[in-house]
């Protein structure tokens, strides 16, 4: 399947100082690359005027000062800067990390693994399987401070969202619907399955580095029980979880 | 004793506010900041400090307030009754606050946010180079009853006495709106009722965001409602599942998959955050130049708030409680000297 097609990309205003870089309308590996890339290309050019960049799952966003620039030359710059290369073909984020991340599935910490392995037409054990061995990735962080949105799981996974939203589901907790995680930064109302709980805090903000996972890094969702994961917890912020940089 | 405001109570809403946190967007924290960033440019320009500058915000009710030195002080924003010592003093103005003496202010008369700026800036610890509380993202909490904050060296504690006429924004009113990426997933008709439709503020809202309420059928997206989830902006109104807008506000989540109708201009959204429940709104779509020219005259008007500023004197004809007041204190019979 051929992930360019002639509309993409695109450029579009968003708000009434910024533009939206979109490399598709739906998610995909090479749009998701695209849009990580033309960021930081964004970031690294410097423009006078730019405030502030940001990517979503496919897209690109620049926020610039209308008192210093205006949208004719922005988008100018912008267009130039695409046509420099076939943003979908640009490598992954340098200095990405493969996270292994202690987790416990079901159990009262993380009610709602059976009922997902039931829409996933699974099993309670081959649901843990499945997704404890799938190395997936940060495609963005987003909606709350460092919490990364995380695909892609195998085609059963393709779960819609709840109708009704659970209250309160805790910091650090394990999500899953239309094959993605996600792990929550906050504790959060969700239409998101809770299927894992871990403790792993995402968003640090008087740490040096208060926002732990990047675009780009692997995670991985290794089981453990619930006596393990309480005293990882009891240790420090990371709940077990451990990082190695990937070449 | 260290120069600090001393909080003996306080509303459910009460915050540090200052400009917020802009530049996290990719982390996924939205900047928050002042509900109403008007009147934080406002309470600033009163004392004559930095724009930069860190107040408290006072959703909806104020407070019991107590300063541990002399202190400037200037009330902006929504209108609440304030008084010191008992004494009623006036709204969109500055004031001395002297050790040791009550400030108290009720509830808001008109609007949603009051503020209370304070000479030198209320001096928190920033965390992530802001003084905000970000409530959504767990960062500082609600000001709780007892609290005592610590204020900033002032460098003009005589200049007090400023008044500045607040522009109106405090009852709704019409709301510029521009197109944005998702405004065609409305056809033309949705989008034209949008237009022309009168909406009341719902009780529900917060710093997050904002739900209007309308009469008759909510809006349709032709898109359906699970769009691929994209980068928000305070001022995007997005459609959720009963059709009804939702407005984003500073404190908003960064990215979401609602299908959003347009994005209210950046100076009009105090206008949305300062509707009190039922006030009514209408939202007017503007081209985008139309919204650059007013978002460029808001900062110039921003910037000249200065040069409105007049001195607080009592006009007898705004004294309401006139006859309230002693204005035959000295006068005597005219004879003291010949009987000292």
């Amino acid at each position: 399947m051929s992930s360019v097609s002639a509309t993409w990309p695109r450029i579009r205003r968003l708000g009434v100082d910024g533009f939206l870089i979109s490399f598709g309308d739906r998610l995909s590996e090479p749009a998701n690359r695209a849009a990580l890339a033309f960021r930081a290309t964004l970031n690294r050019a410097g423009w006078s005027g730019v405030e502030e960049t940001s990517t979503s799952l496919a897209s690109a966003y620049l926020r610039f000062d209308l008192t210093a620039q205006d949208h004719v030359a922005m988008q100018a710059q912008i267009e130039a800067l695409l046509a420099e290369r076939d943003w979908t073909t640009a490598s992954l984020p340098d200095g990405r990390r493969l996270w292994r991340v202690p987790t416990v599935y079901g159990t009262d910490l993380a009610p709602q693994l059976d009922e997902a392995a039931a829409a996933a037409g699974l099993t309670r054990d081959a649901a843990i399987e499945s997704i404890s061995n799938t190395q997936v990735r940060v495609q963005t962080i987003g909606f709350a401070p460092g919490q990364p949105y995380l695909g892609e799981l195998p085609d059963c996974w393709d779960i819609p969202r709840q109708t009704k939203l659970s209250d309160n589901v805790p910091a650090c907790a394990l999500v899953v619907a239309i094959r993605q995680l996600v792990l929550f930064s906050v504790t959060t109302p969700t239409g998101w399955r809770h299927i894992g709980q871990t403790a792993f805090r995402l968003f640090r903000p008087e740490a040096d580095a208060p926002f732990v996972l990047r675009p780009g890094d692997e995670v991985q969702f290794t089981p453990t029980t619930p006596e393990e994961l309480a005293n990882m917890a009891a240790r420090d912020p990371d709940g077990g979880a451990t990082s190695t940089v990937l070449k | 004793m260290t120069r600090a405001l001393i909080i003996h109570r306080a509303g459910p809403g009460m915050t540090v506010q200052d400009a917020g946190r802009p530049g996290y967007l990719a982390y996924g924290l939205s900047r928050g900041g002042a509900a109403d960033r008007l009147a934080l440019a406002e309470g600033a320009t009163l004392l004559r400090q930095d724009h930069g500058f860190a107040a408290i915000e006072m959703a909806t009710m104020g407070g019991e307030f107590e300063a541990t030195e002399d202190m400037r002080i200037a009330l902006t924003g929504a209108s609440m009754r304030a008084s010191i010592d008992g004494t009623r003093i006036a709204w969109n103005a500055s004031h001395l606050l002297p050790a040791g003496v009550r400030l108290s202010i009720g509830a808001c008369e008109t609007g949603s946010y009051g503020y209370l700026h304070l000479g030198g800036g209320i001096a928190t610890t920033p965390t992530l180079g802001s003084r905000s509380a970000h409530l959504a993202a767990h960062i500082g909490a609600a000001i709780p009853g007892g609290a005592s904050l610590g204020v900033g060296p002032d460098p003009r504690p005589a200049d007090i006495g400023q008044v500045l006429d607040a522009n109106a924004r405090f009852d709704g009113g019409t709301i510029r709106v521009v197109p944005g990426p998702q405004t065609d997933f409305f056809n033309i008709t949705e989008q034209e009722r949008f237009g022309a439709m009168t909406f009341r503020r719902d009780t529900r809202g917060n710093r997050m965001g904002v739900r209007l309420l309308c009469d008759g059928d909510g809006f349709h997206s032709e898109r359906g409602l699970s769009v691929l989830s994209e980068v928000i902006v305070p001022g995007d109104i997005q459609i959720t599942g009963d059709g009804s807008p939702f407005v984003l506000l500073g404190e908003c989540q960064t990215t979401g998959g609602y299908p959003r109708i347009g994005s209210v201009l950046p100076c009009d959204l105090p206008i949305v955050a300062q509707a009190r429940p039922g006030a009514t709104l209408r939202c007017r779509f503007v081209t985008l130049e139309e919204g650059v020219e007013a978002e460029r005259r808001e900062e110039t008007h921003r910037k000249g708030l200065r040069n409105r500023l007049r001195p607080l004197i009592r006009d007898p004809h705004r004294i309401h409680d006139l006859l309230s007041y002693q204005l035959i204190s000295g006068v005597t019979a005219g004879d003291d000297l010949e009987r000292s």
